[in-house]
């Protein structure tokens, strides 16, 4: 046992006298890193929403300032905010109901191939390019595309007529509606509201539902008082996707929909063309805001474990 | 299993004894603790184990047996004191330098090694060549019966024979003490009660010092030369199974060990005139008709198989007495006399803390 | 409980999974199609023409290689970051735990845009140029995270005590290290590392902020997208990066099967 005291066993033996040494040097990188490059552009960030524009040379004024968080409440920039945070609860609940079925047949009754079946059908979505996603509804809302050629086909557009016909969710053709946005967003989020709740739904033991079931409950009152209240967790942390990073999305709603923006075209726009990179700023201060109330509360409701 | 195991004892006891007074002992505490926060996990414990012994920590779970093992292998460091292993202070010595090695718990095989390569472990982080480990690994896991074993993984084994993989791994190394953290605790019962054998067999060939922590005081008395009982991060006694059966210390320790009876001190003062608690075994009281030292009401029954147990109320102290299948069972709420031989009471120091 | 389905929940399901895969699929038809003008469907005709015009787009391949390089350079540093952080957090308990866990989850939490957008001004303020280090520097900071969750997982399915029992049979901390825990977690790391090497190959929305006139794949896909020019190239780059990034998503999932219920989770 006596060998001779290389150093890289003295090192090792002072991890051991020392615990704390060996703590500091695994965390000291990825702390300096996501502490220097991230919570510093952060702060960064939230510097700049701090400043304003001074509206005659053009130039940032490096004063501080609440004047650019006033801007955001004017009608035009207030309503970004509303119709972004609108979309993206929409989005939200939409995805929850869509990925509720998947997540249950997948937790409860998907067993062995079948199981590694959804297990990668839902990895792959989750995980293939998301530029190609949009590209594909490009495609399929395209006026000569499959959505259209099929409505067709089925001698049912004048279905697809009447509903673009309502205000607000139609427009000229699906590609260019908030349907058509909503749509989209749905499809890219999906996967990222089906795994938590599968997640969650896979911690319900089945003995749970049989004794539901043994105490006289009916399958749709299992599912209400039983399966739903164990889901919430995992629908929890999968909104906080959903919304997060509906919110934060400039390139869907620039492909396919209005010309009315979102925030993550403002704040594109304001920062880029407009050179407004205090509005810009600010306005990207709202998402953090939002998420960080949401985060706080989704907390409190114990969705974190389900993450 | 050719000597008589009281024969055994015996013998050990007196190498014990010679070898306390002439030998520095395997392993010492001094005065350590262990603190983790506000919780006192072993609290200025003093031990001392002699080479050779098969030592048993016992207790309660939280007791402070495991943590005083870790602090033995090197897991943890002391808040305070000293751990001298073989006359030398290893106080700051890391496991990886300690002539001790460990039995773990949940056997903490390497699951990505077979089991011949995780028995030559140790000797490879040494630089033994390949041949050498191999070789001595297999001698190893002959000892242990798991000669034909070598090639396998260790999911493809069963709990009893990961367990002696996971000694076979330790001896390798010819440790001077081998520690096992509740070496049987995840065996069943049959399998429990063959390794006990085992593991007191081969500890008698090999002469090396055994620890072993356990909860089971069944296990601790039919294994150990000695035993320390803990409670609450202290030893509450430390002695010869006998002893610390027929002559606890404290009235923890006659109530975690064999559950005696503990007689309280007032009751004490009028039997013995000492006004100390004491213990007395329920399988050393007697009914009986004529006048009984105590009268107790007869509250509960429990047939044991070999025997039956009655649980009495004696002036609102509750007693157990374990009878012979022969002797009739008294009815539920009948009056019954008690007795016991001289002697059988054993007075105690109070609990100290 | 029936051990049985019902039909209803049967066809909800696979509907959901048909909605999931079928636009994809439909990239692998279009790549195909004669057409070059609109995106016609049913496809007048089809070709393997476009594979041979885009092999000789030397812009699509400047991107590619570009965006290669910077998601293998990305990949190293998330798993060097992530995985310290994760032994780091599964190994000890030490006050502000809890925060470093945020801290790493934080990039892809919120939206990519406020990355993309605060790296954006930090390298005003500071002065950097834009370069293939900048989009790096974005890359890595929200690979960490999926480094990060693969590693903490394995860490926390391993046993402490292997740990405990190398060093007790004499192997140093770095003996155990290279002997223990390097052969426990290395399929876990590389399962995070072909999934941070997806992340950043696929990633437009921070890239957009941080890329000045560079183009990696995405970006050159964006504008086309945005103002379409080549359709038929388009088609045919959507269906390269569909199958550049199912092999690491392949090879992530055959790496970490059986180990972990869920490799990938928290994208």
């Amino acid at each position: 046992m006596s060998e001779t005291a290389t150093v890289s066993s003295r090192i090792s033996d002072s991890f051991w006298r020392r615990p704390t040494i060996l703590l500091l040097l695994l965390v000291t990188p990825p702390l300096l890193w996501l502490g220097i490059v991230y919570l510093g552009s952060l702060f960064a960030l939230l510097a700049q929403s701090f400043f304003s524009i001074d509206e005659f040379t053009g130039l940032v004024r490096y004063e501080f300032t609440l004047k650019t968080y006033a801007e955001l409440f004017r009608a035009s920039n207030f309503d970004i905010l509303v119709r972004t945070i609108v979309m993206a609860s929409a989005v939200t609940i939409a995805s929850a109901i869509i990925a509720f079925p998947i997540a249950y047949y997948a937790a409860r009754y998907a067993k062995g191939r079948w199981k590694a079946v959804f297990y990668l059908g839902i990895m792959l979505p989750l995980w293939s390019s998301y530029l190609v996603k949009v590209y594909s509804w490009k495609l399929i809302l395209a006026k000569e595309g499959i959505l259209n050629w099929l409505f067709e086909t089925l001698h049912l557009s004048w279905i697809l007529q009447a509903y673009l016909a309502i205000p607000v969710v139609g427009g000229n053709s699906l590609s260019v509606s908030w349907t058509g946005t909503f749509l989209v967003f749905v499809y890219v989020w999906l996967p990222f509201m089906i795994l938590p709740v599968q997640a969650a739904l896979e911690r319900v033991p089945p003995s749970m539902l049989e004794a539901s079931g043994d105490l006289g409950a009916s399958s749709s009152q299992t599912l209400r008082h039983v399966i739903l209240p164990l889901a919430l967790p995992g629908i929890i942390a999968g909104s906080i996707f959903t919304f997060s990073l509906t919110m934060g999305d400039y390139i869907i709603p620039q492909i396919v929909g209005t010309s009315a923006r979102m925030i993550g075209q403002a704040v594109y726009q304001f920062q880029g063309t407009a050179g407004n990179i205090p509005l810009a700023a600010a306005f990207a201060v709202v998402p953090i805001f939002v998420m960080g109330i949401y985060l706080t509360l989704a907390k409190r409701a114990g969705a974190f474990d389900a993450l | 299993m050719d000597a008589r195991p009281d024969q055994v004892a015996s013998n050990n006891r007196i190498l014990r004894q010679s070898a306390l007074e002439s030998m520095t002992p395997a392993v010492s505490l001094r005065s350590v603790s262990r603190h983790f926060g506000q919780v006192r996990a072993v609290d200025a414990v003093n031990l001392d184990i002699a080479e050779g012994e098969f030592f048993a920590l016992l207790g309660p779970s939280g007791s402070g047996k495991t943590t005083c093992l870790r602090l033995i292998a090197g897991f943890e460091q002391p808040t305070s004191g000293a751990v001298v292993i073989f006359g030398e202070d290893a106080t700051r010595v890391p496991p990886y330098r300690r002539p001790v090695n460990t039995v773990f718990q949940d056997y903490a095989l390497f699951p990505h090694l077979n089991i011949l390569d995780n028995v030559a472990y140790g000797l490879m982080v040494r630089g033994e060549k390949k041949a050498a480990r191999h070789q001595a690994a297999e001698e190893a896991l002959s000892l242990v019966a798991l000669g034909g074993f070598a090639g396998r993984k260790p999911s493809e084994l069963s709990g009893g024979q990961r367990q002696r993989v996971a000694l076979a791994r330790a001896l390798v190394l010819k440790p001077k003490v081998l520690l096992l953290d509740e070496p049987l605790g995840a065996l069943d019962l049959k399998l429990r009660e063959q390794m006990q054998s085992e593991l007191k067999a081969l500890q008698r060939r090999l002469g090396i010092t055994f620890i072993f922590v356990t909860h089971d005081q069944g296990e601790a008395l039919s294994m150990a030369d000695r035993v320390a009982v803990f409670d609450r991060g202290h030893i509450q006694q430390i002695g010869a199974p006998q002893d610390v059966y027929d002559r606890p210390e404290t009235p923890f320790v006659a109530d975690f060990v064999g559950s005696s009876n503990v007689l309280p001190s007032n009751m004490v003062e009028q039997l013995a005139g000492q006004s100390v608690p004491a213990s007395l075994r329920p399988e050393q009281i007697r009914l009986t008709d004529t006048d009984g030292k105590l009268i107790g009401n007869v509250i509960g029954s429990a047939f044991l198989g070999a025997a039956n147990r009655i649980e009495l109320d004696v002036g609102g102290v509750r007693l157990s007495v374990l009878l012979p299948k022969t002797a009739a069972v008294p009815d539920l709420g009948s009056l019954v006399n008690l007795t016991w031989d001289d002697g059988a009471l054993h007075v105690m120091r109070g609990e100290h803390v | 409980m029936h051990s049985k389905a019902s039909l209803g929940l049967k066809i909800t399901a696979t509907c959901g999974l048909l909605f999931l895969h079928l636009p994809i699929l439909l990239i692998f038809v279009y790549a195909f199609t004669t057409e070059d003008k609109s995106y016609q469907w049913p496809p007048p005709g089809f070709t393997l023409e476009w594979f041979g015009v885009t092999w000789n787009r030397p812009d699509v391949w400047e991107a590619l290689g570009l965006s290669l390089r910077v998601a293998a350079i990305s990949t190293v540093i998330a798993m060097v970051l992530g995985t310290l952080c994760a032994a780091a957090v599964a190994r000890f308990k030490f006050f502000g735990r809890e925060t470093i866990s945020l801290l790493v989850i934080l990039p892809i939490a919120l939206p990519g845009i406020i990355t993309g957008i605060s790296l954006r001004s930090a390298f005003n303020i500071a002065d950097i140029p834009f370069s293939f280090w900048t989009i790096v520097l974005g890359h890595a900071t929200f690979c960490i995270v999926v480094v990060y969750n693969n590693a903490v997982a394995r860490f926390r399915r391993t046993s402490g005590s292997l740990v405990e029992a190398s060093m007790d049979l004499g192997a140093t901390y770095f003996q155990t290290l290279r002997f223990v825990i390097m052969p426990n977690i290395a399929t876990a790391l590389l399962a995070g590392g072909m999934l941070a090497f997806a992340l950043s190959f696929d990633e437009v929305i921070v890239t957009t902020f941080t890329a000045g006139q560079q183009q990696t794949l995405p970006i050159w896909m964006l504008e086309e997208l945005v103002r379409p020019r080549q359709r038929p190239v388009t088609n045919v780059v959507a269906l390269l990066v569909v199958l550049v990034t199912f092999i690491p998503i392949l090879a992530a999932y055959y790496l970490t099967r059986g180990t972990e219920t869920v490799a990938g989770q928290g994208k």
